[in-house]
């Protein structure tokens, strides 16, 4: 096992018609880090994640994670990652267990192994009772609950989180950052973004992201050390307004 | 890990089982497969009868003699009058047209024995209600034939000698004209090209919609599991169609047939896959599921009209009869036809079934291709 979760050098992508979204990033995740990646709207953070998870190819620059190459060796990536994007990728159709089961499967579980770590997965976020009820008609909450099982089923590596807890209320948002520590504490690496400041100020460190480049990186302490700020919100609103001025 | 085992395991059955279960619980989709082959059989098969045969009829017989009782047999000889009854003047048989009692009526004037002793044209009336012209032209045509043939055994016993040419017409296959024998068929290839295309685009760009393919291609699926997993249950949902119009055709509107049933399962398969190609390649163009429906519906159209499914080709103006040939349905109607209705083997239907195959790997290839670009 190589020492890092994720690496990039120079990192870019440019879409069509010229917009670049993420430019010349250097990122370094370490193993069984809890990273938060931080910016406005439209700043690079999901296609960021989204070069990484290997659904997007990058113009410049590589990335590794967990060790592969994300332009030639994403087929391997993909079976020691879980992602899960911000508008959850769930079945409204299938009920929570059958979504849990379609991603167990393709995540090539099967036979009496699945069946354990289904009913594993289902007990611990107490998804139990509500197992034939069908994800479209869950409160936001339990989609959000619902979505990270799936994700997670495999057991990966290392988990992508793309604004986990947007839309979902304080009492679910804390119990998912108590998932998201215990996820941590067997040894799953995970990048999360958000736009909620007291998560940020739960991440062991921090990147924040302005019109797709890197201008800041630190724990917390040491940003709000470097930026003599007094709260993590504050450094936010200074940087984006930094990087505005920049740009003008 | 042994085959069978990788064979049990492969990613692509958790899509199948995935997209049966969607299949069932969208009642539109469902609705669309197994509604539609109901209504349009019924549509094609019992209400859409461009052969309308045994058309009842009324005799006005003023003349009440051996010729006239003989055109009277002659005309119900042919199969498109029946003889519902007599009426006695033509109030009597205007009453019975008007109220629909009967949609035609045969009048023979008094003299029409004496003027055919007479050497003289002898004349007679066929009255149809032409309200629908579809309908009765059939009819039409055929008194005027029954009237001429006639004509010439009468010409035939003055001149005792038999009559000139004797043409006798022999409907092939289809003897009786029934438009069902016809139409039938044609149902089960377009129903066909409706699954494969319409709903297959639908389903693929609705997982593109809910953000659920992003989802899936994170996951260590692979494309082509991806690919078949979507596309192969519509496959067998078309082959349940087929057999189902296949069975209702045969038991409901007497279909023959007469020739290879799983030879036509067979041929059926380039036809499924080039369907599946334009079905792929709408979804990589659409950009939502009404813009699927759209495009979906936009293909559909000259698949009706100009692939030889309710109008025969022959009777279309040349550029129409060219669009027709870039239709996969064109050629698949060929197969269905010939090997339902005619019994015709592979050695005869090479043709369609070499187009057939062009298209499936051509449509196939283009839309694969397109599909992995949209799914970068
Ligand atoms: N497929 C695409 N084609 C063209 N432009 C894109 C595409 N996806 C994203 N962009 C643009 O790239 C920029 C970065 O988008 P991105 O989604 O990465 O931002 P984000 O930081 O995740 O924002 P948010 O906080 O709103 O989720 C935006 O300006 C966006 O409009
Ligand atoms: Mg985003």
């Amino acid at each position: 096992m190589t020492a890092e979760a994720v690496v990039t050098e120079g990192l870019q992508k440019v879409f069509q018609g010229g917009l670049v979204a993420v430019d010349h990033l250097d990122l370094t995740i370490h193993r069984g880090e809890v990273f938060g990646l931080l910016g406005p709207n439209g700043s690079g953070k999901t296609t960021t994640i989204r070069m990484l998870c290997g659904l997007l190819t990058p113009t410049a620059g590589r990335a590794t994670v967990v060790g592969h190459d994300v332009e030639r060796e994403s087929e391997l990536i993909r079976t020691k990652i879980g992602y899960m994007s911000q508008r959850y990728g769930l079945y409204d159709d299938l009920t929570v267990y059958e979504n849990l089961r379609f991603y167990a499967t393709v995540y090539g579980l099967h036979g009496r192994l699945r069946a354990e770590r289904l009913e594993k997965h289902m007990d611990e976020i107490g998804l139990s009772p509500l197992r034939t009820q069908l994800a479209g008609t869950l409160s936001g909450g339990w989609k959000q609950r619902l979505a990270l099982a799936c994700a997670t089923a495999h057991e990966p590596e290392m988990l992508f989180l793309d604004e986990p807890t947007a839309g979902v209320d304080p009492a679910a948002r804390r119990a998912f950052w108590k998932s998201i520590y215990e996820l941590a504490a067997h040894g799953t690496t995970i990048l999360v973004t958000t736009h909620y400041m007291d998560e940020a100020e739960r991440c062991q460190r921090l990147a924040f992201l302005s019109r797709g480049h890197l201008i800041g990186l630190g724990t917390v302490q040491e940003i709000l050390a470097q930026f003599k700020q007094p709260t993590i919100e504050d450094v936010f609103i200074e940087l984006q307004r930094r990087d505005e001025g920049a740009a003008a | 890990m042994n085959l069978i085992t990788r064979i049990r395991e492969a990613r692509f059955w958790p899509m199948l089982w995935k997209e049966f279960i969607q299949m069932r619980r969208d009642r539109l989709t469902f609705a669309v497969m197994t509604g539609l082959p109901a209504i349009q059989l019924v549509l094609f098969g019992y209400a859409i009868q461009t052969d309308v045969r045994h058309l009842k009829t009324v005799v006005l017989d003023e003349s009440r003699t051996a010729e006239s009782r003989a055109l009277v047999a002659v005309m119900i000889n042919t199969g498109n009058f029946d003889l519902v009854g007599a009426v006695a003047d033509r109030t009597a048989m205007r009453d019975a047209i008007e109220s629909g009692a009967a949609s035609a009526a045969l009048v023979i004037p008094p003299d029409y024995e004496r003027n055919i002793k007479r050497g003289k044209t002898a004349e007679a009336q066929i009255i149809v209600d032409a309200a629908d012209p579809q309908s009765s032209s059939s009819a039409i045509a055929g008194a005027q034939l029954a009237a001429l043939a006639r004509g010439a055994t009468i010409i035939a016993g003055r001149y005792r000698a038999p009559p000139p040419i004797d043409m006798r017409v022999r409907p092939w296959y289809n003897p009786e004209q029934r438009s069902a024998v016809f139409i039938v068929p044609g149902v089960i290839g377009i129903l066909l090209t409706l699954t494969m295309t319409l709903i297959t685009s639908t389903a693929i760009v609705r997982e593109r919609e809910r953000g659920t393919l992003e989802q899936l291609i994170v996951t260590p699926i692979g494309k082509p599991s991806l690919m078949l997993g979507k596309l192969v249950p519509f496959a067998l949902v078309g082959y349940v169609q087929m057999t189902v119009v296949m069975a209702l055709g045969v038991l409901i509107f007497r279909i023959p047939t007469v020739g290879s049933v799983p030879l036509l399962y067979l041929l059926t398969v380039p036809f499924i896959v080039a369907s599946l190609g334009v079905g792929l390649l709408i979804s990589t163009i659409a950009r939502n599921q009404v813009q699927a429906m759209q495009f979906g519906f936009f293909f559909m159209l000259p698949n009706i009209l100009l692939s030889g499914y309710v109008f025969p080709r022959v009777a279309m103006p040349l550029p129409a009869q060219w669009v027709g040939l870039l239709l996969p349905l064109t050629y698949y109607l060929n197969i269905l036809r010939g090997i339902l209705l005619k019994g015709t083997g592979i050695a005869q239907l090479w043709r369609p079934t070499l187009a057939l195959t062009v298209f499936a790997v051509v449509l196939f290839a283009v839309s694969v291709r397109r599909f992995s670009k949209t799914i970068e």
